[in-house]
């Protein structure tokens, strides 16, 4: 048996500030070279455990703590929150703001700095902890120069300078596209494999936390403990999807094919599962048809014709973009950070006007209307709803853009009402927005944005950082606004968000639009997904592991099966009300 | 960003390559020398000659527009605020009276009076090119180290070089914030009343200080979790040791401090007279 290295004992904290404990009697122990995830829902606690680790629990954040929890032999609470930053080195979730230094190589000093290290002696350190993590040619540059991937390379650099034991991830893979996160587990992978650290990362994303292989899940519900087992076993039971965390997208295809899910089928990695027997099965349900739901076929809604477009002369962001919308369609617009997906939502919404090209809404030239007159048409919902809301008390949020047009107050009070109530808000509308969740507040700026009934609704990563409670709730409230009309753009990273809820992928790669097709059409395209770091979801691989000769028929049928038991369970909730 | 406040403009010229400390050191010589004298020759020496190392930094007037004109209209304030409060003081401090324009009360204009606020703006003029060149020439992680060379605590060297450092993401917020509010139909653009647009730049500025108070929070973790502050003393990464151009940089302030006192106690007065 290894040696012990972190040991909660009936651990519980509470938050100064708040009534009720956020961890309730906690009993985990990890030992020194384990692989860690800590997973579970928003708000479960798994944050306020890490903070426990990282010794943020007491020193930063202040609260009532009883139990006990051991980290390396000693009692933390005796630790000072150095000794235990020389212990255990975090990565925090938001890679820009945890950016200290102006260049790379100042940021991944700064621990040393502080220790006050002798500047030679700071180089070489600063030295090889870069080239340990593929970053030593990039040691004078500025961390805005520098792709979402890679600032996570400099961060993990930066706690690497000291012999830390223990490696704790903040929710890694947040602010990255998918295939830069893949790269970022395979960094975390390959570093634990040659210093034999502790990893421990607490992520929702199991799927991609996976591939890694891992040695145990942890499971946090309402600040307990609800599993703590191997990846095989704690798959196997379904507690994951029971608590509103996504489990792998190929074991829910392979349990909607009817395939039971055991320890000894290895579900923890798709280059491990057993296919031999399950092969059959799974060829038999891709082959069932379902008829796919009529295509709505409407009048353009917008539509832009050779746009042009440069923040800098010279420097164009947008070149020759052409397409077309018509009214009701889903769109995806992907592609990696910096291509110009954002450039071209300000165009469409009027922020920005183009250098050269047209752009029409609803038929009529952007460009002869004023700000107001836009924003009547199209909506634009941005990714942080921290950026749009501004007032105290969430009625008035969603009315503050129907006061500022001068509609009597009367007027007001039915549409955003009626309003509310679409976007299952109208319970709350008393209350102060600062107290709402992060997934309320989101939907407090959806609000905010369809009260004034546009057509053409942009959103920005609408589920960004939402557990997957929280994001089925969004898309399929997206969804029936779709059902009632409304045009959608999103703006995402997530392919199986963009396979499983548009009808039609936008991809830009370097201001440029280099495809425009449907979504599972898109991800075969080996050429395309790589030019626009897309990734291919797991029912390819597992489409392929069962040796299907047209993979997108697997990701096609549970698509349209997942759609259809969304369709169903929304006709039981009809038939409730 | 169409706006540009106060921030490094990399640039490769003698003037960024001196260190950050050589730079504040003769900063702070050159300001002693200004609030010091009121020899119109030194200061229209130190105006030319600031002038001169501007355009050796191969800095533009229109990068440092927006501060440079916050600066002149205090500057206005502060000559009328002069005027009205002690508009006989260059009389008093030359011996003289010539008066150009008869004005009731005390307010007649004399050329005395013009003379000393002449050397008042001066003072200011002699000293901005210095100040200005300090904060855009030198690396914000250079910053720090030459405050805290110069015996400025590090904490408080960090605080203002961070803070420094975040006025740009700050700025990007902003912007992005507005547009934001524009899409939703608030338009705060000239074309709006006055007292509506003040109304509703709250909703800038309420989303502003949250996400500010947000990227505090954890920048202040992430520094807290590498130990920032855990000793007495820290050393930087991006400090450099002094070079030829520094101590001669340094030197040469240091002469002009002399000659400037040297005047001074020469003349008896801090006060060069053409009038007598």
């Amino acid at each position: 048996m290894k040696k012990k290295i972190i040991a909660f004992k009936a651990f519980s904290f509470k938050y100064r500030s708040q009534e009720s404990p956020s961890l309730h009697a906690i009993n985990l122990t990890i030992h020194q070279g384990e692989r860690v995830l800590i997973t579970g829902p928003s708000g479960s606690g798994k944050s306020t455990l890490g903070r426990c680790l990282n010794g943020l629990i007491s020193n930063a954040y202040k609260g009532e703590i009883r139990g006990t929890l051991e980290i390396m032999g000693a009692r933390s609470d005796d630790q000072t929150l150095s000794a235990l930053s020389r212990k255990v080195g975090t990565v925090l979730q938001d890679t820009d703001a945890q950016f200290i230094g102006l260049t790379v190589g100042e940021d991944i000093a700064f621990a040393l700095e502080n220790d006050a290290i002798p500047q030679a002696r700071m180089k070489r350190a600063v030295q090889q902890a870069a080239e340990r993590v593929g970053m030593e040619r990039f040691l004078k540059q500025s961390p805005h120069e520098l792709s979402g991937g890679q600032k996570q390379s400099v961060a993990m650099a930066g706690v690497m300078v000291d012999p830390v034991n223990i490696l704790l991830f903040d929710e890694p893979l947040a602010n990255l596209d998918p295939l830069s996160g893949r790269s970022a587990m395979h960094l975390i992978d390959r570093i634990q494999k040659e210093t034999g650290v502790t990893v421990i990362i607490i992520e929702h994303r199991v799927e991609e936390v996976l591939e890694i292989g891992i040695d145990r899940i942890v499971l946090v519900a309402d600040g307990r403990i609800a599993a703590d087992a191997p990846p095989d076993q704690l798959l196997s039971s379904g507690i994951l999807g029971a608590h509103g965390v996504r489990e792998p997208l190929y074991l829910t295809a392979l349990k909607r094919a009817g395939i039971p899910i055991t320890p000894e089928l290895h579900p923890e990695s798709l280059d491990r599962i057993k296919m031999g027997s399950i092969v059959k099965s799974l060829r038999d349900w891709a082959e069932v048809t379902i008829p796919e739901r009529a295509q709505t076929s409407g009048q353009p809604i917008l539509e832009l014709s050779h746009v042009c477009f440069g923040y800098e002369p010279n420097r164009p962001a947008l070149e020759h973009v052409s397409f077309s919308v018509q009214a009701g369609e889903r769109i995806a617009l992907v592609g990696k950070n910096g291509a110009g997906k954002s450039t071209l939502t300000k165009l469409i919404c009027g922020l920005e006007q183009p250098d050269s090209g047209a752009i029409y809404v609803g038929g009529v030239d952007i460009r002869t209307q004023t700000i107001r007159e836009r924003s009547a048409k199209t909506g634009l919902v941005m990714q942080n709803p921290n950026q749009m809301l501004s007032q105290n008390i969430v009625f008035d949020e969603v009315a503050f853009g129907l006061r500022i047009r001068g509609i009597d107050e009367e007027k007001i009070g039915s549409r955003v009402c009626e309003t509310m109530k679409v976007c299952g808000l109208y319970p709350y509308r008393n209350w102060p927005v600062s107290a709402l969740s992060f997934g309320q507040k989101k939907r407090v700026t959806i609000a905010s944005v369809l009260v004034l009934e546009p057509s053409l609704l942009i959103l920005d990563e609408p589920t960004a950082g939402q557990d997957y409670q929280h994001y089925t709730e969004i898309m399929r409230f997206l969804e029936s606004l779709n059902d009632k009309g409304v045009t959608l753009i999103m703006i995402t990273h997530d392919m199986h968000l963009m396979l499983e809820y548009t009808d039609r992928a936008l991809v830009m790669a370097d201001g440029q639009l280099i495809a425009d097709r449907h979504p599972a059409d898109l991800l075969s395209d080996s050429e395309i997904a790589a030019r626009a770091n897309l990734k291919t979801t797991s029912l390819y691989h597992l489409a392929e592991r069962a040796g299907f000769s047209n993979p997108s028929a697997l990701v096609y049928r549970f698509i349209q099966g997942e759609k259809r038991r969304r369709s169903r369970s929304e006709d039981a909730d009809a038939q409730l009300h | 960003m169409k706006m540009q406040m106060l921030s490094y403009i990399e640039r490769a010229t003698p003037i960024h390559r001196m260190t950050g400390a050589a730079k504040l050191v003769c900063f702070i010589i050159w300001s002693v020398i200004a609030m010091t004298t009121f020899d119109t020759r030194i200061l229209v020496f130190m105006l030319i000659a600031g002038i001169v190392i501007f355009r050796m930094a191969n800095v533009h007037l229109r990068e440092i527009a927006f501060v440079l004109g916050f600066i002149l209209i205090f500057l206005l304030l502060n000559n009328l605020g002069i005027y009205i409060f002690a508009p006989q003081q260059g009389s008093s401090i030359y011996g003289t009276v010539h008066i150009l324009l008869h004005l009731p009360g005390s307010y007649s204009l004399t050329l005395e009076q013009l003379f000393y606020q002449l050397n008042v703006t001066l003072k200011y003029f002699a000293v901005i090119p210095f100040a200005l060149l300090f904060i855009v020439t030198t690396h914000p992680s250079e910053f720090a180290a030459s405050l805290n060379r110069i015996g400025v605590s590090y904490r408080i060297a960090y605080a203002v070089s961070i803070t420094l450092r975040y006025i740009p993401d700050v700025q990007r917020s902003y912007h992005e914030i507005t547009q934001a509010q524009q899409a939703r139909g608030i338009d705060l653009s000239k074309k709006e009343k006055l007292w509506r647009r003040m109304r509703q730049a709250a909703a800038i500025i309420i989303p502003l200080v949250f996400s500010t108070l947000d990227r505090i929070e954890v920048i202040s973790n992430a520094m807290e979790l590498r130990r920032f502050g855990m000793k007495k003393k820290r050393t930087w990464y991006d400090e450099r040791p002094f070079a030829c151009i520094d101590y001669l940089a340094v030197a040469f302030s240091m002469l002009l401090l002399i000659l400037s006192l040297w005047l001074s106690f020469h003349r008896g007065s801090r006060y060069y007279n053409p009038f007598n």
